[in-house]
């Protein structure tokens, strides 16, 4: 297995104190599901907001350390975080479909991306609706506003919406925390399905879900990375105390 | 202790209660639609076509007020040109990309304070720059840019505000999806405030349209035999002439005078009507 992005000694303060990382160092392996799990404000979305640079947009107070992926160093000011973005996509705990139709939300990032051709734009629209296993609900309204569509709907559309983009990694906050049970089903085979081909770094809503479906775990408490390794093993047995008192429901 | 009716239960408080309140309510509409009928009441009879499409006649005494209904409108379009670009443009820059900092808050505290202001000041200060230092002249030109600078708070204020109501949550999505904040405020944020900006804009050309002291000394005229040629014209505006035909000619016919009026409030008010409904279709369709 080879390591997609390597984490070297990150720390991460916001401007009000809040939810901060601490000397968090870990490999994310390629092509496989990686959960982030533990309690809540203990830094799982402020570490993915991190691998995509979102961060830049709230209040970061200091970040220091290495985040490396495809060989360079994404802290550092000089990237190109448009292109980052790109090729580490995000999705949110809340779906937010952009106030356009179901087509235009799925061909958005295209066409910012400066892609105009339209046969283009329609093959990658219906590839990546078939890529969320939307495209069988949706293909025969299209055009119809995408806030129409229920919750899991959008919630597929949104994974969609950064499927179209052909990422290399995908990175989910909490996708399922909205959702019911049947649609929270289907956004984890779809992950499952499209791990194959991506990394998929994901905070998992509960602890059960993150059992279901990480190839690999890291438990974040408070900030700081207490322990990383195969999902399997950690989830049965667990080497730290925390990690153990934790998945057993003894405190969170 | 006897046993006394309580008057004041909670449910007789609540009773008074709305019934003051109920009762302010009519105190207060009351005189408008009075008015209202009272214009239309002494406006009607003056209304026909020549009225709308001729010239005055006879020291204005008779004939129709077509210069003024033309300036009115020529100086609403000036102000339009004048203050809608780079309102929207002052708006847009103030609430996607200035930030909070010391110098946007002088700024908004500014506008405030701008909007506040008397119209006759900006009368005045139209007259020193526009009409004597840039030589304009007494101008539609000279009145539609007074106009605009009264006009620019009302915008500004009111696109930002727009500009501020769409979600956040709209502008993280398209940062994330590799968009520049450029493509989302242009793609993604300006379509959905446009409804409200467009009804900001309309209300302020509204109230310019309305304004008689700003064009008192920057533009309007008191009677002109022919319409404007240009630009750097005098014009003759409905406020002004209302005015004019009220105080400054003895021996108006009133029905002149109220058909001037209706006249100025239909004009006024159906931008008022399209405004509102601007805002209540964008209101039905918005998907947030």
């Amino acid at each position: 297995m080879a390591a997609k992005i390597v984490v070297r000694n990150l720390n991460v303060n916001y401007q009000d104190g809040t939810e901060s990382l601490r000397k968090i160092s870990l490999e994310i392996e390629e092509n496989a599901v990686t959960v982030l799990f533990g309690p809540a404000g203990g830094g799982k979305s402020t570490f993915l907001r991190t691998l995509n640079r979102l961060n830049d947009l709230g209040d970061l107070e200091t970040q220091s350390g290495q985040v490396i992926f495809n060989g360079v160093n994404i802290l550092e000011s000089g990237i190109d975080v448009i292109e980052l973005r790109r090729k580490i996509g995000m999705v949110f705990s809340r779906p937010v479909p952009l106030p356009l139709s179901i087509y235009q939300n799925i061909s958005y990032p295209l066409e910012v991306a400066g892609i105009r051709n339209k046969a283009r734009l329609d093959e990658a629209v219906e590839k990546a609706l078939r890529q969320a296993v939307l495209w069988d609900e949706v293909y025969d309204r299209l055009n119809d506003p995408a806030h129409a569509l229920s919750g899991g709907q959008q919630q597929r559309l949104c994974i969609a919406r950064v499927l179209a983009l052909q990422p290399e990694v995908i990175l989910l906050d909490e996708p399922t925390s909205a959702l019911d049970p049947i649609s929270t089903a289907k956004i984890e085979e779809l992950l499952c399905e499209i791990s194959r081909e991506i990394t998929v770094i994901i905070a998992p809503h509960n602890t059960q879900q993150a059992a279901r479906i990480g190839d690999y775990a890291a438990f974040f408490l408070q900030g700081e990375l207490i322990e990383y390794g195969v999902g399997k093993e950690i989830f049965t047995r667990p080497k730290d105390k925390r990690t153990q008192d934790y998945i057993e429901g003894r405190f969170g | 202790m006897g046993r006394s009716i309580p008057l004041l239960t909670p449910r007789n408080k609540q009773r008074i209660g709305f019934a003051v309140l109920a009762t302010c309510t009519v105190v207060t509409v009351l005189p408008i639609i009075a008015l209202g009928i009272y214009i239309l009441v002494q406006g009607v009879p003056g209304i026909s076509w020549e009225f709308i499409s001729s010239m005055p006649r006879d020291g204005m005494h008779a004939g129709g007020i077509l210069p003024a209904i033309l300036g009115t409108f020529y100086l609403t379009l000036g102000t339009a040109l004048f203050s809608i670009p780079p309102g929207i443009a002052a708006a847009i820059y103030l609430a996607e990309y200035a930030g909070d900092t010391r110098a946007t808050r002088l700024i908004r505290i500014a506008m405030i304070n701008l909007a506040g202001i008397p119209s006759v000041v900006y009368g005045l200060f139209g007259l020193g720059l526009f009409v004597l230092f840039l030589q304009f002249g007494t101008s539609i030109l000279a009145a539609s840019l007074t106009l605009s600078i009264m006009t620019l708070p009302v915008i500004i204020s009111t696109a930002e505000e727009a500009l501020r109501s769409v979600p956040v949550s709209f502008r993280v999505v398209s940062i994330s999806l590799g968009a520049s904040k450029w493509q989302t405020v242009w793609r993604i944020v300006l379509p959905q405030a446009l409804p409200g900006i467009i009804t900001g804009c309309i209300l302020g050309l509204e109230r310019a349209a309305g304004e008689t002291a700003p064009i008192l000394f920057t533009g309007a005229a008191f009677f002109l035999p022919r319409l404007p040629q240009s630009p750097f014209d005098p014009t003759m505006a409905l406020p002004y002439h209302l005015f004019v035909i009220s105080t400054q000619v003895p021996g108006m016919p009133v029905k002149i005078q109220y058909g001037t009026v209706l006249v100025l409030l239909v004009f006024v008010l159906s931008m008022n009507l399209i405004a509102t409904m601007i805002r209540s279709r964008a209101r039905a369709r918005r998907q947030w």
